[in-house]
């Protein structure tokens, strides 16, 4: 008998194929080629699925999703049946007719990379020229729409000093939300890492202004906070607990607990076009290896925190110190949180080195 | 949404554009829905969201809701009115 409760949510990666290069991409190092990706009718079996599974909520990313000409039907079919319908997008792709058609499909709502600022910083991160100018305008096309807009910005050593100016600029965008993400630490940033990491006193002064904000900007902007991991005292609840709320769904069709599982070696990760999103939730080896507490080490086991954080993020666990199945070293409790305070100190006060870009084959 | 929305007992609150409120028959309770966010009401909460329609002013919602509850108008105006504050500045509710 399982007992396991529905996902809240699912994050389906239409693709990753995207304009831009950031250089803390979430997609893995690896990327899909559009060869693999799944055709319309695949993903709306997964639409399907993701509802009949009861989770609320259908993200609909990449990549950038829009490079999709079968998104409005997969937001058409997610809305039909009653998910609540998210686009995260960089919004280069976008003009006012496809923003009309998305909102007669159903979307509710759109989260919108900036990346800066302003051009010049926003564009070197980006990879990508005139980038900004074009978003600014996209922003302004989804508030006109009537959509509700959310401006989700990664911020990082050479982006946290206009933090402060990011706040105003969604308040004159007329957001409703803002994410205020610090970088976090796989794939594509784990590159670019020591080009990204900010210095203690930099987080110290973000983390003010973002108490500041919250409070001057009640009922205006909500402002939704990514602490910095490297940070913190204690682990994040990363994706509120290992095959607990969320399902990803690769644009080839591979069904993971989060956007890095596949930087663990040595799981399996069942494919939608073998196995049914229900089927995988309850019985994936992938889904089940880390679910619950039953997998954790000490200090975890005992922690009166472990249905908290879940033990943190077991991505990181197996970056930072070689195994998956030990404390995240985020935790001041872990024997390996040394590792951090050892990193934090020879990578965060140095000269930034030029970006490694995301770019198709590495 | 350049201003706050301070609401007295005159203002007549429904769901803002883009948020949903539905019951969810696999798991048996009420939802709210919102840009990435979920929201789980208690009982008091869903009875005050249902008369959210916009045609209701707030003290009209008490009365309905000290008529079905034992509660004192004043105890009622004062949670109702902080409830639905509150939902107003998390964006769940428009005026």
């Amino acid at each position: 008998m399982n007992t396991q409760s529905p996902p809240l949510a699912v994050l389906a990666e239409l693709t990753h194929r995207c304009p831009l290069q950031c250089p803390y991409c979430s997609n893995p190092l690896a990327l899909e080629g559009v060869d693999d990706e799944l055709g319309t009718e695949e993903w709306c079996r997964v639409v399907d699925e993701t509802a009949a599974l009861g989770a609320y909520q259908i993200h609909f990313s990449g990549g950038e999703p829009t490079v999709r000409k079968d998104l409005p039907t997969l937001v058409r079919r997610a809305a039909d049946l009653g998910l609540y319908t998210n686009l995260i997008t960089s919004g280069i792709l976008l003009d006012e007719l496809k923003i009309a058609t998305l909102m007669e499909a159903g979307l509710e709502h759109v989260q919108l990379s900036l990346q800066d600022t302003s051009a010049k910083p926003a564009d070197r991160i980006a990879g990508m020229q005139a980038a900004h100018e074009k978003k600014l305008a996209v922003a302004s096309l989804i508030r006109d729409a009537g959509l509700s807009l959310t401006i989700n910005c990664v911020f990082h050593r050479q982006n946290l000093e206009r933090l402060g100016a990011m706040i105003d600029l969604a308040v004159d965008l007329g957001a409703e939300r803002l994410e205020i993400a610090h970088t976090q630490y796989y794939g594509w940033a784990i590159k670019n890492r020591r080009a990204l990491l900010p210095s203690r006193k930099q987080i110290e002064a973000a983390n003010a202004i973002v108490v500041e904000a919250e409070k001057r900007l009640k009922g205006i902007l909500l402002i939704d906070y990514v602490p910095p991991d490297y940070y913190a005292r204690r682990p994040k609840a990363c994706m509120g607990g290992w095959g607990n709320q969320f399902m990803n769904v690769s644009p080839s069709g591979k069904v993971l607990p989060c956007h890095a599982a596949e930087t663990i070696p040595d799981l399996h990760f069942d494919n939608i076009r073998e196995r049914s999103l229900v089927d995988i939730w309850l019985g994936s080896d992938a889904f089940r290896r880390f679910r619950g507490t039953d997998w954790m080490p000490e200090p975890c086991r005992s922690c009166e925190r472990r249905e908290i954080d879940w033990g943190g993020c077991r991505c990181q666990a197996l970056l930072l110190t070689g195994n998956a199945a030990s404390t995240d070293p985020i935790c001041e409790l872990s024997p390996d949180h040394d590792l951090i305070r050892r990193l934090v100190k020879s990578e965060a006060g140095e000269t930034p080195p030029p970006f490694h870009y995301r770019r198709m084959g590495g | 949404m350049n201003k706050r929305r301070v609401l007295n007992i005159e203002a007549m609150p429904r769901l803002a554009p883009h948020v949903h409120f539905r019951f969810d028959k696999k798991r048996e309770r009420w939802v709210v829905l919102a840009p990435e966010r979920l929201l789980l009401p208690d009982e008091i909460a869903v009875e005050v969201l249902k008369l959210c329609d916009g045609s209701l002013s707030i003290a009209a919602m008490v009365a309905s809701l000290t008529e079905r509850y034992e509660i004192s108008d004043e105890t009622a105006s004062k949670d109702v009115l902080e409830l639905l504050q509150d939902l107003t500045d998390k964006g769940i509710l428009a005026v």
